[in-house]
């Protein structure tokens, strides 16, 4: 099993999760954060002072698949997430030792 | 003076009251509040508050009097009654519901300059933003409404002997009461008490945009009261003063929009904002004189001078003005206090027929700079003295902490 983690541009958001489900992903979970890439950040002026803004909105969604989904979502992610330009974000892959669901306490792949 | 009441009258200045009041509260609380950072957003708003209800009690007992008393004022000789009114109405002795002021009661008159009272050393407040202790605040601003405020405001609008009335001043609503003097105090003390820690090298940008832009709405909704209201009449120049006011808003607004986007490749949301407010506070001394035309012109002039003062010179000069209390209000009001000696004459579409420009402009001027000068002194000895008194200044924890929690025990947001 592996740990899926993705940081994409907020508002790609609903074109992942939608992707993700049609290959079969049944959960995940995202978290609101800020961050920067090589591109640093923005510049931004208020009455002619001009601000450097590294941190940028950013989205961190999370999902843990089966060994056998693994490059599927990998692909769907970064397809539906490129927008080819600069801060489109990262794709990370962790093993997982061990996954249980909580409700029934089924482990493993079953839990996924 | 008519000694007969008028109802139409004094329907139009109590609702004007009302609008000029809007103008602090929540006008000014909202602008100046969106502007600060967090952690300062409940100081600038307790600063208005307080600043409304202290200066109403000192207006009250000995501010109205000294603004407005007329024993001793003789037309065309100056003594000490040109530069402060006499003490027969402390505590608005014999002013009740029958005393009139014109076609209005006197108790109206009162109550509508009090909001004028209120809003000036309110907008000083945004030049020591973030940093100034609360109780050097109330007691420099106490000092300031008697030092500062009221001999100006006498000299300007006390009436037959006062100096500047003498001279023939032109300052509808207050662009030497009210702009001049708050905006010079304002620079000086920006100065005195120093930059904010971290200026300029440390981002320090407005906390809540929206805010700001609602506070622009109601200070300009407020300033068809401020100006419409300050003829005392509601009449033809009444609708005239607020006409011009609006086109100097829009004028402005649009000015400082169009040169940020041109500059910046941008047209930002607090630059057209703080047109706007520039184009108001411009326009207010020339609101009685000037046609539609000269709104226009003026709205042009204060956009981009103002706009000028409040980037370029602030920069170069590095004070700490935080607000830009001095770029929008002082030079706005510099700036339309003169044009007024300009615009005002009915070659100009004014609606002054026998105005001689050059002497009019040297007139304005010359009110202005002394008005200037006057605030600038006696300013920075009540800051020296406010200093020596309660300390000016918090200390370097409470400022990097934020005057909510440190002043005040409180939080904006508990989100």
């Amino acid at each position: 099993m592996k740990l899926v983690q993705a940081v994409i541009k907020p508002f790609k958001l609903d074109d992942v999760r939608d992707a993700l489900a049609q290959v079969g992903v049944e959960g995940l979970t995202v978290t609101e954060g800020k961050g920067y890439g090589r591109q640093k950040g923005h510049t931004e002026v208020y009455r002619g002072a001009e601000y450097e803004v590294d941190l940028l909105p950013k989205t961190l969604l999370e999902v843990v698949v089966r060994d056998d989904q693994l490059d599927t979502v990998v692909a769907t992610i970064s397809e539906t997430a490129q927008t080819g330009k600069i801060g489109d974000g990262k794709i990370f892959v962790y093993d997982v030792e061990q996954v249980i669901r909580i409700r029934t306490g089924e482990e493993g792949e079953a839990a996924v | 003076m008519a000694d007969e009441l008028d109802s139409g009258d004094t329907a139009w200045i109590l609702a004007s009251t009302a609008l000029v009041l809007f103008m602090t509260l929540p006008g000014l609380a909202l602008f100046y509040g969106g502007l600060v950072r967090t952690k300062n957003v409940l100081s600038v708003l307790m600063q208005c508050l307080a600043l409304t209800a202290l200066m109403t009690l000192l207006w009250l007992d000995f501010g109205y009097t000294l603004a407005f008393g007329t024993e001793g004022m003789v037309a065309g000789e100056v003594n000490l009654n040109s530069f402060v009114g006499s003490l027969d109405k402390m505590f608005l002795a014999g002013v009740g519901t029958d005393a009139l002021a014109g076609t209005i009661p006197e108790i109206l008159f009162f109550i509508f300059q009090c909001t004028f009272a209120v809003i000036t050393p309110a907008l000083m407040i945004g030049a020591f933003a973030e940093r100034m202790k609360f109780s050097a605040v109330l007691l420099f601003s106490a000092l300031w409404l008697f030092v500062v405020y009221v001999p100006i405001c006498h000299m300007t609008w006390g009436g037959d002997g006062g100096l500047f009335w003498d001279w023939g001043v032109i300052d509808l609503a207050g662009g030497i009461v009210v702009h001049i003097t708050a905006g010079v105090s304002a620079l000086v003390a920006a100065i005195v008490i120093g930059p904010r820690k971290g200026y300029p090298d440390t981002p320090m940008p407005p906390h809540n945009l929206t805010m700001c832009v609602t506070g622009t709405g109601m200070l300009w909704v407020g300033w068809y009261g401020f100006n419409g209201g300050s003829g005392l009449a509601a009449n033809g120049a009444a609708a005239m003063s607020i006409t011009v006011t609006h086109v100097s808003a829009s004028t402005a607004a649009l000015t400082w929009m169009f040169i940020e986007w041109f500059k910046h490749g941008k047209p930002s949301v607090l630059g057209i904002a703080t047109g706007a407010i520039a184009g108001l506070a411009a326009v207010t001394p020339a609101a009685g004189v000037v046609g539609p035309m000269g709104g226009f012109c003026i709205g042009l002039a204060s956009g981009t001078i103002c706009f000028l003062a409040s980037t370029t010179l602030k920069t170069r000069m590095g004070y700490d003005d935080s607000l830009d209390v001095f770029g929008v209000h002082g030079v706005g009001g510099f700036v339309g206090t003169v044009l007024a000696g300009v615009f005002g004459a009915s070659a100009f579409g004014g609606l002054v027929d026998d105005m001689a420009i050059g002497s009019q402009v040297g007139t304005q001027l010359l009110a202005a700079l002394i008005t200037a000068g006057w605030a600038a002194g006696a300013g920075f000895v009540l800051l020296k003295i406010t200093d020596a008194i309660v300390g000016l200044r918090v200390d370097e924890e409470a400022e990097s902490k934020g005057l909510d929690l440190s002043e005040h025990e409180e939080r904006g947001y508990i989100l």
